[in-house]
């Protein structure tokens, strides 16, 4: 009875020779350059003796700083993935006309965009905007790190967990090819039978549960640690907006977790929330997936206004303007973006009572943000204003991000919506908000931020050269789907029989060349500042004669972040100590309390991650074994009662001499 | 600490603190813990507005008064409620540093709360016996599902008292161990605030449907 088939089954489950793609030749090339690329990268850090060097001091860090670098990695690396499945639906669409199938099959394309989606909100955007809060918040309040440094470090890894999850898929089976909600009945077992929204399930969940908890760890950290001084109207406004985004990540990220719990029942077990039949409701799902939605891409986007707050006021030179009214105004989003989830799916049919509610509150939330607006227009005003590179970025986030905000409040009205709904008009306006604001966002924290973290400035060239390749790239690529959106084309359609629009679609396609070509530069760029890192050092730490308090202490900070607690007087705390004659403490310097590193965060997300697997394949042994040593590592973690250590004394008189004779250097030259 | 005082205008303003005193060891933990327990209460909030929507689709399969047998229930909720005593009990004794007294009254807590999950998977067991199975219907899926999660969360708050138990036994009544008696404190009286929620909406009201 117990033939090899069936022993084959309890040990693989559904995995199969057959599950590998081999037959997609794309996918198959794809494999083959990626394993290329990563044998080589894994033979390199073999070659130079690296690993002992990262485990110690990268991949069992608690340090926020690293572990903020690390995120950001992790955002870029899954930028390329995410864009690379961009620009193939480009491609296709561009070509797919008259009568051509284009190069994608539907099973290939449809696991294109629902991929792009996933990833490019998942495990870029939220990888990048929690990788700048992780890096910025505690020198901003100078902190000496989070409140739970070991569960920051879980956290990352449990996101690189989900990622990792995903970036499988794409090799070992598929992913799931239902859009990047997975909205039932579709998603659901009868109509799904493969392992694609499987894949997707866990690795949104594996990386939610780490999202959740950096979430809490970054409240705690600005709710207690913040330096002796600045109360919370003190605090600067990338921490206000931080603040806000980890209350919505907290508030919101559960609701992921449970609807995502309710459709695995659905397809684990067999139950009937989101079925067709015995009572199911996928309407229910649909409701609940929008109220995490909705907030979600406020936590995406809050984070950028608070970085271009920072640096409007930086470059120009000037106290923000109205920074009040900027904390009332994000707090007020914050609330508000739980009141319009429904404007996702005003054509459900929940009547004009309903509709009209959420259309009102949708186009309320266009208030608090013009507002914002309006302070950083103000800020600049009579300013001096230096045309830096973070500044271009929020340039270009003001003009485009209007755009997108008032295509926004036209698909507010309900029926304006019942002609856009699910049109490329729609996809247009999602992209214009979230490359308008998001991804310029991270750009300009990137260019900003950078040097405070690794002590020299980016390139000025490249970094010009990017970003003039992705503001005009953008503009060609999502223009057109405004008018093609008007014109009537939907969303996620493969083919197309009308050849007057195909003019379109390419003009789009340049848009997105152009886009890749200012992703390359942005490589270039690092890759160029690396090498020329000598002349764009900086060893003030304050290159840009900043405001707040992370650039009080040295770049890149030493571990402790600040060898004695700074005490605020004013919101922009570093202008007011620069500008009251601060001088810089020489002497007396004490042991620093700071935790150990540990690899327990690291073990535990393989083990979820290993689980995640298991499920996905139905290989219920390595589900279950995972699971059993996850509660038995997480308990043994909770034996260990000696988690830090001092910095001893004269390490940092060590440290700070070295800073006194930089700075004494750079004075003289 | 030398506190952030703004100085008077002339005199030389404090930049930063000089004898800084460490943070006490786990000061945001507490913080930290209640705003897990809101996430958490986010997720029953979620299934507890599943329930809402979806408890009265019985797709002609059994209804609540079919199946929940309240005095059963009674029995089962009184376990619960009283673990939350005994709970209490212990932390008292911990306040008087009293080891012993505590982990007994901790070993009671276990045992009630060993007790509720045992009716509830026997209340369980004979409802799937009877065919009422989590697959009948949308209002058995949802009931399974908010009931189960909720036993879930004590079943894994016991692996968490046994758990505390022997690290107390072990390195005492230490600081760290207070503060985490203190946290399953509050996780133990949370499961008990959802049980309400749930005895109330689910069983109460269901038997009213």
């Amino acid at each position: 009875m117990f033939d090899t088939s069936s022993l084959a089954k309890v040990i693989f489950g559904r995995l199969t020779l057959e599950s590998l793609p081999l037959h997609e030749p794309i996918v198959v090339g794809t494999f083959v350059v990626v394993a290329l690329g990563g044998i080589a990268l894994l033979g390199a850090v073999t070659y130079f003796r690296l690993w002992g060097y990262l485990w110690r001091e990268w991949f069992t860090t608690v340090d926020h700083k690293r572990i903020g670098i690390m995120y950001m990695i992790l955002g870029i690396v899954m930028l390329l993935r995410g864009f690379a499945d961009a620009i193939m639906m480009r491609l296709q669409q561009a070509i797919a006309f008259g009568g051509s199938e284009g190069y994608l099959n539907a099973h290939h394309y449809d696991q294109i965009f629902t991929a792009h989606g996933v990833i490019m909100i998942f495990f870029v955007a939220m990888p990048l905007v929690t990788g700048l809060m992780n890096y910025v918040v505690p020198l901003q309040i100078g902190a000496r790190d989070v409140s739970f440094p070991f569960l920051n470090n879980f956290s990352f890894w449990m996101t690189v967990g989900g990622a990792v999850l995903v970036m499988i898929s794409l090799f070992v089976g598929e992913f799931a090819r239902t859009g990047w909600l997975a909205y039932p009945p579709l998603s659901n077992i009868g109509y799904s039978p493969d392992v694609g929204v499987d894949y997707y399930i866990w690795g949104l969940q594996v990386a939610g549960v780490g999202t959740t908890l950096s979430g809490i760890n970054l409240i705690c950290t600005i709710v207690k640690l913040r330096a002796p001084g600045m109360t919370m109207m003190r605090m600067p406004v990338f921490t206000w907006t931080s603040l806000c985004t980890n209350v919505l990540i907290v508030a919101s990220f559960p609701v992921l977790t449970a609807v995502l719990a309710l459709l695995s029942l659905d397809r684990y077990v067999g139950t009937n929330f989101f079925t067709n039949d015995f009572g199911g409701s996928p309407m229910m799902y649909v409701n609940l997936i929008w109220i995490w939605g909705h907030p979600e891409v406020y936590i995406l986007v809050l984070p950028a206004f608070g970085i271009f707050s920072e640096v409007t006021s930086t470059f120009s030179g000037k106290r923000l303007f109205g920074y009040t009214s900027m904390v009332y105004a994000t707090v007020v989003i914050t609330i508000l973006s739980y009141l319009v989830w429904l404007h996702h799916f005003f054509t459900m049919g929940s009547g004009a009572s309903v509709n009209s509610f959420f259309g009102i509150t949708t186009m309320i939330i266009s208030i608090p943000t013009g507002a914002k607006m309006f302070n950083w227009l103000f800020t600049m005003y009579r300013g001096r204003i230096r045309f830096e590179l973070p500044m271009m970025w929020t340039v270009a986030f003001m003009f485009t991000f209007v755009i997108g905000g008032m295509t926004g409040v036209l698909l507010a009205v309900p029926p304006a919506d019942f002609v856009l709904h699910n049109s490329l008009f729609l996809v247009a306006h999602f992209h214009n908000v979230i490359i308008g604001g998001v991804v310029f966002g991270a750009f300009a924290g990137i260019a900003y931020w950078f040097p405070k973290a690794f002590g020299f400035r980016l390139d000025p060239f490249w970094g010009k050269l990017s970003f003039w390749f992705w503001v005009t790239g953008f503009y060609f690529a999502f223009m057109p789907l405004y008018v093609l959106g008007l014109m009537g084309v939907t969303r996620r359609l493969r083919v197309f029989d009308d050849p007057s629009l195909q003019i379109w679609f390419v003009i789009a396609g340049i848009g997105a060349f152009l886009i890749f070509l200012g992703i390359v530069s942005f490589l270039v760029q690092i890759a160029v500042s690396v090498l020329k890192r000598e002349a764009l050092k900086d060893v003030t730490g304050d290159p840009w004669n900043a405001r707040t308090l992370e650039w009080a202490t040295s770049s890149p900070p030493p571990a402790y972040n600040f060898a004695f607690t700074p005490v605020v007087h004013d919101n922009d705390a570093w202008w007011d100590m620069k500008r009251r004659g601060y001088r810089r403490p020489l002497t007396g310097f004490k042991p620093i309390h700071m935790p150990s590193n540990t690899g327990t965060g690291v073990i535990l997300a393989a083990l979820a991650t290993a689980m995640g697997f298991g499920l996905i394949w139905y290989m219920w042994w390595l589900a279950a074994v995972s699971f059993i040593g996850l509660l038995a590592v997480a308990i043994g973690h909770t034996f260990n009662y000696h988690r830090d250590y001092h910095i001893p004394a004269d390490e940092v008189v060590r440290v700070e001499d070295a800073r006194t004779h930089l700075l004494a250097a750079g004075a003289k030259s | 600490m030398t506190l952030a005082v703004v100085p008077p205008q002339n005199s030389e303003p404090v930049f930063y603190v000089v004898d800084e005193h460490e943070h006490p060891e786990g000061a945001s933990t507490m913080l930290g813990f209640w705003i897990y327990l809101m996430s958490d209460c986010l997720i029953f909030a979620m299934l507890f507005a599943t329930f809402g929507v979806l408890g009265g689709n019985y797709a002609a399969g059994p209804a609540p008064k079919d199946l929940f047998d309240l005095p059963l229930v009674a029995v089962n909720t009184s376990m619960l409620l009283l673990s939350s005593i005994t709970y209490g009990f212990a932390m008292l004794a911990m306040e008087k540093s009293r080891v012993g007294a505590m982990q007994a009254w901790l070993v009671i807590t276990g045992l009630f709360g060993l007790a509720f999950i045992s009716i509830e998977l026997f209340e369980f067991a004979h409802m799937i016996h009877e065919g009422a199975t989590p697959q009948r219907s949308a209002f058995l899926s949802s009931f399974f599902t908010l009931v189960g999660t909720h036993g879930l969360h004590v079943t894994f708050g016991l692996v968490w008292l046994v758990t505390l138990m022997v690290q107390v036994a072990r390195y005492g009544l230490i600081e760290a161990n207070r503060r985490r008696l203190m946290c399953l404190s509050m996780f133990w009286h949370f499961l008990d605030v959802v049980w309400i929620g749930v005895f109330t909406f689910v069983y109460l009201m269901g038997m009213l449907r």
